[in-house]
Formats: C-alpha cells, sequence, structure tokens
C-alpha cells in the first residue's frame, strides 16, 4: 500500500524492540467479543489510476455550473477565482500544517490569520474579526448565542429575509443552548417587520442584506430600535462580494456582523468547505466564539502573531467556553485572504460594480419575459421572481433545456408558501449570451 | 543587543549575547535570515491603489441603489500576482508542515495527506457544483456522499450516519442533539446530566454544555481507564449521555468498554463515543459493537483530509437503530428518480432534531476521504491501525530508555504519554523540552493534555511514518533527555533558538489585545533589529 511506509522487516524489528511477539498482542486491551479477525466486507486497496477512475465516474454524472448557463445563488455564488490562490493554498506548508498552537514554527499561518481579522474588520466595518467560522449559517448561530451571553437575555428575532437554512440552523443550535428563536415570516421586505417585534426581552435581531430574496436593504433604523431597546443587531450577509458595493454592516450600526466567505476565493464544492466570517465591536471582543489572532513579540523582540484570549475557547474552559469550535476553516480563510489581496480595494470595488451590472442586465432581460415579475427592488447581484406556476417546476424545466434558471425558494423553505417565488444570481462569470439562452429557455417553458 | 522596548518577553534573551540571527551570534547586516525572508504584512507594502487582477469597468452605474451604496473607503490594499506570490510563499516558509517532518501532536492524527485526493476534490463534477442546483443534475454528487456513508458504516459497524457535521465539535454537537431529541421523544427530556472523564477532550464538555447539559465528570483509574465503580455511582435518572474517548486520551484501550455502554444503557442513557481517535483501530474493531449509539469521525483525522492550518474539517456523526430517526437534514435518500435530498424534518424526515448548517456538508472533505478509503481498501485500512499502533508503541518502547511513560504496563495504542516525573530537578519542564524539540527539527507533541497527568507529553506519529523517521525523532528525544539531566537548562530556556521566531510574549497578547493592524499603528517593525 502506497501511503505504508513500514516493511515486513521493519515491523519484526519493532516488535522485536517493544517486546511482544506479534500486532495482536498490542490490541490485547481490546475485548475478545469486539476483535475482528477478518476484514471488512469492503472493497481491497486499489492503485490511483483505478482510484482516479472510480471517481471521475461519478464527477462526470454531475453538470458543474460552468458547463452553461447558471444561476444559481441563494448563499453559494459562483466566481472566478485567481490560479494564484489554487496554488498557494496546496502548498505543503499551509495544506499540511495544524492550528497554529507552536507560534515559533507557525508564523506563516498566523500571520495570515492576523491579515484576515484585519480585511474582515474593514469589510464589515467593525473592529474585531475571529480566524473564521465553519461557515455563514453556523457562525449565524454563534453570533445569536454570542447576543445572549452579551445581553443576559434569551429572545432572538430573526428577519423573514434571512436565508431559511441559517434560520434553521440557528434555530436548531441556539434554542438548544436555550434560547428562544423568534422566525418572522417570508416575505421580499421582511425588514419591515423587524423592529415592531423587538421588545425587552430580546437579545438580538438579525436581519441579512442583501436578504434572501436579493433585497439590499440599509438597517440603520433597525440598528437605532434595538440599541433604543437594550439589544444587539447582527448583520448577515450571504455574498461577500456585496461589501465592495454597499454600506458596511458597521457603518449602519451593526454589533455583530456575520457572512459566507465562500465567494471570495473558494469553490461552490456542492456546499462546503466553506469559510464563516465574524466580527464585532471591540468591546465585544471577550465574549467572541473562535480563535482569535493577536500580535506579540519574541524574546528578541521581534514582531510575531500567536492565538490569544484562548481563556473564551474549550480546551482552556472546557463546559464555561464561548463555543466548542476547535478545528475551523483556516485553508478556506487563506484562499478568502489571498483573493482578496489579490482584488485589492481597486479590484474589489471594480469586481463587485460588475456583478451589480450583470444583475441589471438580468433584470431588464426577465422585465421582457412574458408572465414573470421581478420582485427586488434595490439588489446586489441577485433577483427573486414571481413565475407563474411552480418555480421548481420551471427549474427542472429550464434544466432540461441545458439551462439552470437558479433556485426556487421553496426547496429553502417549502412552508413559506412562496412555491411561485425563483431566485436568480448572476456574476462576473456570467455572460450576456447565457442571460439571452436563461430568457430563450424561460420563454419556452413558460406557457 | 538591541531589543524593543516594547516587548515582555517571557524568556531571556540567551545571557544577553546576541541572538538575533540565532545562529552562534551572526547577525546579518539588514537584519533577514539568509533565503529565510521577513515579510511585512500586506497592509505595509504600500498597495492601496494596486490589483493583482486585471478587470474592465462594470459597464453600467450603481445609482439605483441609492445611499446604499459605500463610500467610505474600506481599507484594503492590494497585490499585484508577482508581489502576492512572493508574499504568501515566504510566509508559508515560517511553517513546520507534515510534508517536512514528523509532527507527532497527540490527539491530532498528523498523517501524510495523498495528492490524489487534493485532484479528485478539484474534478469541476465537484468543485464546480452549486449545493441548490436540481438534484437530478447532481446524482453523481450524491452517490458520492452515499458511498461514503456505505464506508463509514462498515467500517464503524452502525447502521445511519448523519454526514453533515463540519468539524469533530460539530459532529460532538450533533451527537448531543440526537441524543438529546431521542430522550425527549421517550419522554425522557427531563435528564439533565452528561458525564465526561477528566482526561476527555475540551470539546466533550464545552459541547454538553453548548447543548444545556450539566457536566459531571467520572474519575480516572490508576492505570488510566474510566473508574467503573465511579461511574456506576453517578449513573442514574437523570443522566442523559456519557461521553467517552476510545482509545481514550492516554492512547489506551478502555478495556471494560463492554461493562461501560452496559451499565450506560442499563441507566437508560446513552452512549457517545468520541471518535477522535478511531485511527488507532480502524479496520480491527466495531465501535458498534462495543455498544455505542453514536460517535463523530474527524475525516481530517483517520481519513487523512488535510488540517490546512486550522480546517477545514468534517465529523460525519455514526448513529445507532435507536438514534437514527433523529438524525439532521438534509437525508440522502433513494427514490425511483435516483438519489434525492430530504431537506426539511418532515414525512420521513419528520423526527430529525433539526438543521446544523445550511448544505450538505463538507463534501469537498468527503471526496477527499472517499478517495482515502478507496486507495486503502478494506486490507489497506487494518494495517493503518495496526502500524499506527506499531509506530506509537516502537517510541514507547524507546524512549522509556530515559523518559517515564504515564502508564508503563502494557501496550498504548497509537499515541504514547508521558509524564514530566523524569524532568524532577532538571529545571526543564516540559514546555522547554517541547520548545528545544523545534530546534532539532520536529514540531512539538501535544503537551499538558491529558490533564490528568503530570506534564504531560502525548506522542502521536501515525502510520505513515517510516521506521527511520522514527529512529531520528527518538534519537533527538534521548538527546534532549540527556541534556536535560546533564543540567544543560540554557539550551532549553532560551528555545527555540533555530525556529523562525524566538519563543513569544503569549501574557503581552492576552493583555493588550492587537487583533488587527490599523493605519498609523505604532508598532514593532517586522524586520530583527540588526545588532548594535
Amino acid at each position: 500500500m502506497r501511503y505504508l511506509p513500514l516493511t515486513p522487516s521493519d515491523r519484526a524489528e519493532m516488535l522485536d524492540v517493544i517486546g511482544v511477539r506479534s500486532i495482536d498482542d498490542l490490541f490485547r486491551d481490546v475485548p475478545e467479543k469486539a476483535r475482528n479477525k477478518a476484514l471488512f466486507d469492503l472493497p481491497p486497496h486499489a492503485g490511483e489510476l483505478e482510484v482516479e477512475r472510480e471517481l471521475s465516474g461519478l464527477a462526470a454524472l454531475n453538470r458543474p455550473a460552468g458547463a452553461g448557463p447558471f444561476f444559481c445563488g441563494a448563499g453559494a455564488y459562483r466566481h472566478h477565482v485567481p490560479a494564484t490562490v489554487d496554488h498557494i493554498i496546496q502548498r505543503s506548508e499551509f495544506l499540511t500544517s495544524y492550528t497554529p498552537y507552536q507560534p515559533e514554527i507557525a508564523q506563516g499561518t498566523l500571520q495570515v490569520l492576523f491579515e484576515f481579522q484585519t480585511q474582515v474588520a474593514a469589510l464589515t466595518g467593525l473592529e474585531v474579526a475571529n480566524a473564521s467560522m465553519y461557515d455563514g449559517s453556523t457562525a449565524c448561530a454563534e453570533a445569536v448565542m454570542m447576543a445572549q451571553r452579551v445581553t443576559r437575555r434569551e429572545k432572538a428575532i430573526l428577519s423573514g429575509g434571512l436565508h431559511p437554512h441559517y434560520a434553521a440552523t440557528t434555530q436548531t443550535i441556539a434554542h438548544a443552548e436555550g434560547m428562544q428563536i423568534v422566525r418572522l415570516s417570508a416575505a421580499i421586505d421582511a425588514e419591515a417587520a423587524v423592529i415592531q417585534a423587538i421588545d425587552a426581552g430580546t437579545a438580538c435581531v438579525v436581519v441579512q442584506t442583501p436578504n434572501v430574496f436579493g433585497v439590499a436593504t440599509d438597517v440603520t433604523k433597525i440598528a437605532e430600535a434595538a440599541h433604543a431597546a437594550g439589544a444587539l443587531l447582527i448583520v448577515v450577509a450571504t455574498e461577500a462580494v456585496s461589501f465592495g458595493l454597499l454600506k458596511s454592516p458597521g457603518e449602519m450600526g451593526a454589533d455583530i456582523a456575520v457572512a459566507e466567505g465562500q465567494s471570495i476565493g473558494n469553490a461552490l464544492n456542492y456546499g462546503g468547505p466553506y469559510v464563516g466570517l465574524f466580527a464585532a465591536r471591540e468591546k465585544l471582543v471577550r465574549q467572541m466564539p473562535g480563535r482569535l489572532c493577536g500580535e506579540t513579540v519574541d524574546a528578541d523582540g521581534r514582531r510575531g502573531y500567536v492565538l490569544t484570549l484562548s481563556t473564551r475557547e474549550q480546551h482552556i474552559r472546557r463546559e464555561k467556553a464561548t463555543s466548542n469550535i476547535c478545528t475551523n476553516s483556516g485553508l478556506c480563510a487563506l484562499a478568502f485572504s489571498i483573493h482578496l489581496s489579490l482584488l485589492g480595494e481597486t479590484g474589489l470595488r471594480r469586481l463587485a460594480a460588475i456583478n451589480h451590472a450583470k444583475a441589471r442586465e438580468l433584470q431588464a432581460a426577465l422585465t421582457g419575459v412574458k408572465g414573470l415579475e421581478v420582485l427586488t427592488p434595490r439588489f446586489f447581484n441577485e433577483i427573486a421572481v414571481r413565475v407563474p406556476g411552480s418555480a421548481a417546476g420551471l427549474v427542472e424545466a429550464c434544466a432540461a433545456e441545458g439551462v439552470i434558471a437558479g433556485v426556487p425558494f421553496s426547496r429553502l423553505d417549502p412552508s413559506a408558501g412562496l412555491d411561485d417565488v425563483l431566485l436568480l444570481a448572476v456574476t462576473e462569470t456570467t455572460t450576456s449570451d447565457h442571460i439571452a439562452a436563461l430568457t430563450a429557455a424561460l420563454s419556452k417553458v413558460i406557457r | 543587543m538591541a531589543m524593543s522596548n516594547v516587548g515582555r518577553p517571557t524568556a531571556p534573551a540567551a545571557n544577553g549575547r546576541n541572538v538575533s540571527g540565532n545562529s552562534g551570534g551572526f547577525a546579518s547586516l539588514t537584519g533577514g535570515r539568509g533565503l529565510l525572508q521577513d515579510e511585512p504584512l500586506i497592509f505595509e507594502e504600500g498597495g492601496w491603489d494596486k490589483t493583482g487582477v486585471d478587470l474592465p469597468e462594470a459597464s453600467a452605474d450603481a445609482a439605483d441603489l441609492g445611499d446604499l451604496v459605500r463610500t467610505a473607503p474600506i481599507g484594503l490594499p492590494g497585490l499585484s500576482e508577482p508581489e502576492a506570490v512572493r508574499h504568501y510563499v515566504r510566509l508559508s516558509q515560517k511553517n513546520h508542515a507534515i510534508d517536512l517532518a514528523l509532527y507527532p501532536l497527540g490527539s491530532c492524527t498528523m498523517k501524510h495527506n495523498p495528492r490524489l485526493n487534493e485532484k479528485m476534490a478539484r474534478l469541476p463534477g465537484f468543485a464546480d457544483l452549486h449545493p441548490l442546483q436540481p438534484v437530478s443534475t447532481t446524482q453523481g454528487a450524491l452517490a458520492l456522499m452515499d458511498r461514503l456513508a456505505h464506508w463509514l458504516k462498515v467500517l464503524t459497524g452502525m447502521p445511519a450516519v448523519a454526514l453533515t457535521p463540519k468539524a469533530g465539535a460539530h459532529g460532538e454537537l450533533c451527537g448531543l442533539l440526537t441524543i438529546k431529541a431521542a430522550h425527549e421523544a421517550k419522554g425522557q427530556g427531563h435528564r439533565r446530566t452528561v458525564l465526561v472523564p477528566t482526561s476527555a477532550h475540551g470539546t466533550n464538555p464545552a459541547t454538553a454544555a453548548f447543548v444545556g447539559y450539566d457536566v459531571a465528570e467520572i474519575a480516572q483509574t490508576d492505570d488510566g481507564r474510566v473508574d467503573l465503580a465511579d461511574l456506576e455511582a453517578k449513573l442514574s435518572g437523570d443522566i442523559a449521555a456519557i461521553m467517552v474517548t476510545n482509545p481514550n486520551t492516554c492512547g489506551l484501550f478502555e478495556r471494560d468498554i463492554l461493562e461501560i455502554s452496559r451499565l450506560t444503557h442499563a441507566a437508560g442513557a446513552y452512549f457517545y463515543c468520541d471518535g477522535a481517535n478511531f485511527n488507532a483501530i480502524v479496520g480491527r474493531v466495531k465501535p458498534g459493537d462495543l455498544g455505542v449509539d453514536a460517535m463523530h469521525i474527524n475525516l481530517h483525522k483517520t481519513f487523512s483530509t488535510p488540517h490546512g492550518g486550522g480546517g477545514p474539517g468534517a465529523g460525519p456523526v455514526v448513529l445507532s437503530e435507536a438514534l437514527a430517526p433523529f438524525a439532521p437534514v438534509p437525508w440522502i435518500v433513494s427514490g425511483p428518480q435516483g438519489l434525492r435530498l430530504i431537506e426539511e424534518p418532515a414525512g420521513e424526515a419528520a423526527q430529525a432534531f433539526g438543521r446544523m448548517c445550511a448544505f450538505q456538508g463538507q463534501m469537498g472533505m468527503f471526496v477527499r476521504a472517499l478517495a482515502y478509503m478507496l486507495s486503502h481498501g478494506a486490507d489497506g485500512l487494518r494495517q493503518v491501525a495496526e502500524d499506527a499502533v506499531l509506530n506509537a508503541n516502537y517510541i514507547k518502547a524507546r524512549l522509556s530508555t530515559a523518559m517515564t511513560p504515564a502508564f508503563p504496563q502494557g501496550p498504548c495504542m497509537h499515541e504514547a504519554l508521558f509524564d514530566d516525573a523524569w524532568l524532577e530537578g532538571t529545571g526543564v519542564t516540559t514546555l522547554d523540552l517541547a520548545k528545544a524539540l523545534i530546534d532539532e527539527g520536529f514540531h512539538p507533541m501535544t503537551m499538558y493534555f491529558p490533564l490528568v497527568v503530570h506534564g504531560a507529553m502525548l506522542i502521536e506519529p501515525t502510520e505513515t511514518e517510516p521506521k527511520r523517521e522514527l529512529d531520528r525523532f527518538c534519537d533527538a528525544m534521548l538527546a534532549l533527555a540527556e541534556a536535560a539531566k546533564s543540567r544543560d537548562a540554557e539550551r532549553f530556556k532560551g528555545a527555540p533558538h533555530l525556529a523562525p521566531m524566538r519563543r513569544l510574549d503569549e501574557t503581552l497578547a492576552a493583555r493588550k489585545p492587537k487583533l488587527t493592524w490599523r493605519p498609523g499603528d505604532t508598532t514593532v517593525a517586522p524586520a530583527p533589529l540588526a545588532a548594535e
């Protein structure tokens, strides 16, 4: 087996040094009843060629996003990632290192994390950011639990514009911790209903912008109402490129901002691995979940970086930790940071503007399709449309025409009564030909 | 020597000798260290209007967004492509990695990461697949997940698996939420306590508390196992579950595991097994045969998906028949039109406790793990466990000549645990020894964990180390042991001397947290200060 270096003579020699006669002697603490003498009922080892053949066969059964017109968004976005990003994240020293617990020999990872934290703080307009969470949805759940620790209140209000998967994840995890989760009804302009739901028992309000229907919202008034009631405002973004065009959560009064970072530097990967961004006001830093990297000096006075404030974390505080998170999303954070360094402010603003311009092109094209109603008034790169009949059926019919027309809202929340709502996203990878193919397919299948 | 007055080093520079070059008092003229370049932060390279990506200007303005548009500067520097490549490659060279040498972090299973797995995960049919595109266009992806699930079920002897948890701790959370839901369904929702051994990973009690359980500890016997009498005394109608790692964090197999599960079930509680150490038994022992009800599997440990400097990982949870109905959505099920996803807790999945995250979990890790499984096969995976255990016992045998094993009687499993009794009187601590090991070219072992062993040193070599690398490591450890015993304390207190950095001041970092770079920061210079 090509990954196992020991030879039979190595093994014999080593058993001799240990002073046992066989490998079985080393497993003698296993109860007799649980010892398996025979091999398990699974195929035998295989060479690279055979493994590659088998997995390539499975991959070939899928229709990659890049294979043609493609309009899915709703929390994951297909952007172009520079070749440099994937090259660097495959360097041995980044790919095959552990969490940087030994800072003297992990400065590469640590400096990247410090830069990543600074980039995330800048994007979100907040003072501090952590070294990443698993993804946007779990970051959202963690933010809600952090609000409970900060305010010592139990109620979280989730806007009806929050991605339903994020709401469900938050409900599952935060409810288990004893919080009361209030999910407002899904609606295009769901933010309007948020303010009146706030009361004196509210720990936090969670608002997404652009929301799951693509609507970009100024949340300043919601921030004011939340703060007046002593609650925190958590702003969620599922499309990190939008930070290049839209006002930041911090500018609009957010106390905590969480986002899905996938769209910068990371592939779609059928849902993971992704990277959760988590930023907050500086005064809240000691209640933050996850790892934090901080600057310090070494014994010679040279600047260096270490993981810090770890008294918040599970390996020190155990049951009193702010979160149970350990392994997070380091390599995806690296990919995010490299891509963002390549873009710079100039590139990110340009990329965001291109995405927005594409969405306007899409909006104009869809307005011309008979039977469709564009629902999203102000958008970044994603819009919702009302279709005649079932959006899910429409998507299947378009797929048969070679066009992946978007995400039916019913896929995210079948109980919302919005079966006729279709979500469509575009990015810089969308061409005018793709949009023409979409409108042609829609016109054909809508009768 | 020149030394910044900003820092408060935890360790003094070696006797005031100029060590900024760290090589026998020699310092370069410009502060560098040969080919190991010092590297400023991206924010210090002046690229405020630079970009390394060629993008056209947008064809439309954003007037439709009115005052939603961001006008103030964001504060992001840019790098041209050559500068970016250099920046990150230079940084990479300051990291240790499993590709460079043995990485003996106990409990972390730092094994070789096959590059085939990277190649497979990047096939457009997997990497360029959107989680919400129609399932009719992702049948190969669902089949891959189904295949991975099959391997996990056979290897663990368990009937069901929840694939979505994104790391080990997330898997623990999933397991306990499943248990909580099962108790509630049986009218046992009043059970409030989870029992955890004193030697457990910190994530175990943190997770139990996260789910709202009280945590009580189970004592450990002198031979490093769960104290059955203590367990029996603490089991009651209030106990929801026990969380036991097996092999445990002392690197030992719980000999009484069958009795542990019998007692647990007799008390109406569930047995959660922390599967972090599954590498030691894969292909030889099925947790299902041990009475386990739920166990997470760190794909980034046993199945070799790369650790990536702290993730991403993946933590699927295998479940017993009793717990399977409560597994979180999404579920993969087969139907007349092929495989499909159940994404809501309704219908067949009506008892699902909820959702762990958006979408289907760590697909990129699933591809890598399945590539690893297919490569090894049933025979290779059994050999994995055997060689991992053999390597650990070899290290234990060789080092026991100079160091004190925490549990000298009998074999260990995949990791060898030593205490610091042998360092008594030398003035050298476990931390000092670990830092000195860096100077010898190895990553330190896990230190001060498990908490039940004084000055613990937990060494996990894994099966992918050749014998000569094990010997090289043992030779280095034995040489250090001799140096410690011959009172060469200087070597240890100032260590590491030869790493990219000397010992870092963690106290300063925590007392005055500086977590981001800000414009106008007065800061310590990135380059080492030249000798006066």
